[in-house]
């Protein structure tokens, strides 16, 4: 049976039609959900993908977390289900207080588009069990609004917890130390800025990378299945 | 005030024609035309439609050519007149692109003046019926460390970075380069490419009465008003008091958000079959887009002017008809597929208002509360604006120019003195690296993106299945243009082409932005009429069509007119994107090849401009034949998997382009010149390229060069870690990249590579 993957579409969400692909190169089959229909159409897993959703206007996530699909998604991603958030997903993840911390500024104040070496410090969630732990992985980031922060508590408990997902080896925003991505406790949700659904076609991408974030979900979904 | 006023003879003051920027005998012929005194809406109106920006007073007699001139091509779909060219690549796809002018904007509110421009050319390839996929920017800016070109620059950029990356499109190309004649007038020209299948496509008209009109997007404001006529239509920058600050509220105000929700809900209209004509309101708004559709049409059409959705209550009609409010469109429905209509555009959250019908009476007729404001033949505002044959002279220098020959400049001699020739030229601003402009820019969302800056061209994938795809590239030279406006345009369109081939396309059609100082200048008026019919004949022998484009005059400071800058882009099509070619330099021992000819010939060079501060002489030869020769062998050839890379030559000759080539692949290269050293590193002769050939596929690509007659000499291989150039020096390839990738963040401070935030 083929993992079915959610991919939401918010008003202003960009990045939805890349991860569909992504889902698909890994071996899933991706289903479509929109931002003010509530249910979740029985998927195994779901994607919050990039973009300016609403605008980003308030703040970044800030207006997506009041969507009408987004109460039943918290209550499915704190029963269990894999949820990742890329760039703006992952703001929509935190505002939504399914992932600590939260996005600010790039240090700069630029957008920054650039591809990126990135070290997975954690192969125990839901989206990174393909890859080894400290394997170095390039990936595309694009974002304004990408550095991470988070007060020293809870840094030191996503230390403890090991849920510190990715690291950026030379940091390209001013994210504390230098966080690419985080997971909740579970390893069921997981949030990055970077990009893995740009890396995942050789012919568009920095390389195919970021298909394990992808094969992740969908080869532990299968196997559950069968 | 109304019509029925007017004919009453009870207002008689004096109208305000000359301040909307109409000339005494314009506003005389509108009242012969009306056979009255046109009501304030009307002469709002008239104003607008008859601006220079929009009637294209000034250039249709010379713009006429690209229409006579044009080449047979079968992949015309729809042409100039459109709102945008359409282009057929095959497989049941078309494209459509087009180039814009935001200039005059930009550099009064450089962040939102480059944000809207960005809007409007993709409202304009939406209207088409097609899916906006990419964007790219020509954009030119004063000296790089100018203090006002850290005002504009950073403005600018951010603005298309803001907007085109909340739109979802990727930013694929384009250029950036700097001059002192774009101090007071920075160039900022914005092209987008569509993509849709043949059945797709929309007209911009306003048939079948009854049929409903309805404005959708944004609310009306006050900004912009008079945008058109008077900041891109007069001498800019030359007003007394006020200045430029009298003009800031011309400036539109942009947000993405509401284009991306627009875009989203026209392509569902479309898929619905909801839309029999539609318009994008861009300058003059919705005067524009009423008399536009209006006079297409057969019949005529009645406006209620009153239900446009405001956000400024205080607007009257003559306000509602100018405001170039952006994220705006106009469509005409059937009124059985109304409620389906509003349906699609309530679910994206898109504000649509019925505001009229299309009618029988052949008049465009629009009401405020009821009482008649306007009552026009449409085709009079639209179609029948005045037409000047403006007078045109070769300007007085222009032969003390072309006989400042560079000859008499000194050349560095020896290899020390070449090595430090190179590394300035790599480090000139418009030289430079990119990357602080270019980062700022989202290249992969939509995942088609194939290749974008710093290669030669943009190439977007259209089809996953066959690999069908389009490439892009602009170009332009201002230097070249003024020593000879008709060779500098066939050379802007020349490199266009050649960088298009250089992906491994086969270039297909032409749009153009034409950017110049004022045609009420004879000089202006004459490097205008060259540069027209040099690109006109150049696209004629290249067999590429102009699909459309844009004008834009008035750019000068003061009476000092920028340097004539024609800049053109092509669009070329590659039948398998899995074979596109990089510059870099990817596979140690491949041979390195230099296609064509290399003469002497540094006219408005690279090299004269940078390091001696020169703009004469004769700029390179033209030789069309061989441009097409050149773009057929490279077609060929990465159709037939012969090579590892092509990097066209053009600024700063093979020697900047070699160091590029090194840097994007990562392997050095040593090469031995076959001449004088200075002359083959650093000559601008057109129709050439450097190539590094696919090991074992050597003797194909020899034999296919000669079949073409493209000159081929092999100069050397790729491999090691350093530029050697046999005889003359050796440069690091670290050397080379701080050379090149250090001046604009020197320039405009580090963009992106901040220290962390540690605790």
């Amino acid at each position: 049976m083929t993992a079915r993957v959610g991919v939401i579409t918010f008003p202003g969400s960009l990045d939805e039609d890349e991860a569909a692909r992504a889902v698909r190169r890994a071996g899933g089959e991706p289903v479509a959900l929109w931002h003010d229909e509530p249910g979740l159409r029985g998927v195994d897993a779901v994607i919050l993908p990039g973009g300016f959703s609403y605008g980003d206007y308030l703040r970044c996530g800030a207006i997506a977390r009041f969507s009408p699909v987004m109460a039943e998604l918290a209550t499915a991603a704190r029963a269990g289900l894999p949820v990742l958030g890329i760039c703006n997903g992952f703001q929509i993840l935190c505002e939504a207080h399914l992932l600590p911390g939260a996005l600010t500024r790039n240090a700069g104040l630029h957008f920054v588009s650039r591809d990126l070496r990135l070290r997975v410090e954690s192969t125990r969630t839901a989206w990174t069990r393909a890859y080894t732990e400290g394997q170095e992985i390039t990936i595309p980031l694009k974002s304004g609004e990408g550095a991470y922060a988070a007060g020293q508590g809870t840094l030191a408990a996503l230390e403890a917890g090991g849920q510190v997902v990715v690291r950026y080896l030379a940091n390209p925003n001013g994210s504390v130390r230098d966080i690419a991505g985080v997971s909740n406790e579970a390893g069921n949700v997981v949030g990055l800025m970077p990009h893995p659904e740009y890396a995942t076609d050789g012919l568009t991408g920095p390389g195919t990378d970021g298909l394990g974030f992808f094969a992740s979900a969908v080869s532990a979904l299968t196997e559950v299945a069968r | 005030m109304t019509v029925e006023n007017t004919m009453t003879g009870q207002d008689a003051a004096p109208q305000p024609f000359a301040e909307l920027g109409l000339t005494g005998p314009e506003y005389q012929r509108i009242r012969d035309l009306l056979g009255r005194r046109p009501t304030d809406a009307e002469l709002a109106l008239y104003s607008v439609m008859w601006s220079e920006h929009c009637s294209y007073k000034s250039s249709k007699v010379h713009l006429r050519q690209f229409g006579e001139k044009a080449p047979r091509s079968e992949a015309m779909l729809a042409g100039i007149g459109a709102n945008a060219g359409v282009v057929d690549i095959g497989h049941g796809w078309a494209v459509t692109f087009k180039i814009e002018s935001h200039n005059h904007p930009s550099y009064v509110e450089p962040h939102q003046g480059a944000a809207t421009g960005v809007g409007g050319i993709v409202r304009d390839i939406l209207a088409m019926g097609a899916r906006p996929v990419a964007v790219m920017d020509a954009l030119r800016f004063g000296p790089a460390d100018a203090p006002d070109t850290r005002r504009v620059l950073p403005g600018v950029v951010s603005g298309i970075s803001f907007y085109g990356n909340c739109l979802g499109l990727p930013n694929i190309g384009g250029e950036l380069a700097f001059d002192p004649c774009y101090a007071g007038n920075p160039l900022v020209n914005a092209l987008c490419v569509g993509v849709m299948r043949h059945g797709d496509l929309k007209e911009a008209i306003a048939e079948g009465p009854g049929n409903q009109v309805i404005l959708l997007g944004s609310r009306t404001g006050p900004d912009g008003i008079g945008g058109a006529s008077v900041l891109a239509s007069a001498t800019f920058g030359a007003t007394g008091e006020g200045g430029e600050s009298a003009k800031r509220p011309s400036v539109q105000v942009g947000d993405p958000f509401l284009e991306k929700l627009l875009i989203e809900c026209c392509l569902e209209l479309y898929r619905e079959d909801l839309v029999t004509g539609i318009q994008d309101l861009g300058a003059a708004g919705v005067a524009c887009a009423t008399t536009e559709l209006a006079a297409a049409g057969t019949g005529g059409m009645r406006v209620r002017l009153d239900e446009v959705p405001l956000r400024d209550r205080s607007l009257g009609p003559p306000e509602i008809l100018m405001s170039e409010s952006q994220e705006r469109m106009m469509a005409v429905v059937t009124p059985a597929n109304v409620p389906r209509f509003l349906a699609v555009c309530a679910r994206w959250g898109v504000q649509a208002t019925v505001i009229g019908e299309v009618t029988g009476t052949g008049r465009l007729e629009m009401t405020w509360h009821g009482e008649t404001v306007v009552d026009i033949p449409p085709g009079t505002a639209a179609d029948e604006g005045p037409v000047y044959q403006r007078p045109l002279a070769r300007p007085d220098g222009q032969d003390d120019l072309a006989a400042d020959d560079p000859a008499r400049l000194a050349r560095p001699d020896g290899g020390p003195a070449l090595r430090d020739t190179l590394l300035r030229l790599l480090a000139a601003p418009g030289l430079a690296d990119s990357t602080w402009v270019t980062e700022q820019y989202d290249r992969y969302v939509r995942g088609d993106t194939v290749l974008a800056m710093p290669e030669d061209g943009g190439l977007i994938r259209v089809d996953e299945e066959s690999g069908l795809g389009v490439a892009l590239a602009t170009d332009g030279n201002g230097r070249y243009t003024l020593l000879d406006p008709y060779a500098g345009a066939q050379l802007a369109l020349a490199e266009a082409y050649r960088n298009v081939a250089a992906t491994g396309a086969r270039p297909l059609a032409v749009t153009n932005c034409l950017n110049f100082g004022s045609p009420e200048d004879p000089g202006v008026m004459w490097q205008f009429a060259e540069a027209v019919r040099g690109l006109a004949d150049g696209c004629l022998e290249l067999g590429v069509p102009v699909t459309g484009g844009n004008v834009s005059f008035y750019n000068q400071t003061g009476r000092t007119a920028i340097q004539p800058t024609p800049v053109i882009g092509v669009l070329g099509v590659h039948d398998d994107v899995r074979g596109r070619l990089s510059i870099g330099f990817g596979t140690e021992g491949a041979p390195v090849v230099l296609l064509g000819r290399t003469g002497d010939e540094f006219g408005g060079s690279a090299w004269a401009q940078v390091v001696h501060d020169h703009v004469g002489g004769r700029p390179p030869r033209v030789d069309l034949a061989a441009e097409r020769a050149l773009a057929g062998v490279l077609a060929d050839a990465a159709a037939a998997g012969l090579l590892d890379a092509a990097h066209d030559l053009s600024d700063g000759g093979l020697a900047v382009a070699l160091a590029e080539s090194c840097l994007r692949g990562g392997h050095g290269a040593r090469v031995t010149l076959p001449g004088d050293p200075f002359t083959f590193l650093f000559s601008e002769s057109a129709a050439r390229a450097v190539v590094a050939v696919r090991p074992g596929a050597e003797a194909e690509f020899t034999r296919l060069c000669a079949e073409r007659g493209v000159p081929a000499g092999t100069i050397g291989a790729v491999g090691g870690t350093s530029l050697d150039v046999d005889g003359c020096f050796t440069v690091p390839l670290a050397e080379l990249a701080a050379a090149h990738r250090g001046t604009l963040p020197a320039i405009f401070g580090p963009a992106s590579t901040a220290p962390a935030v540690t605790s």
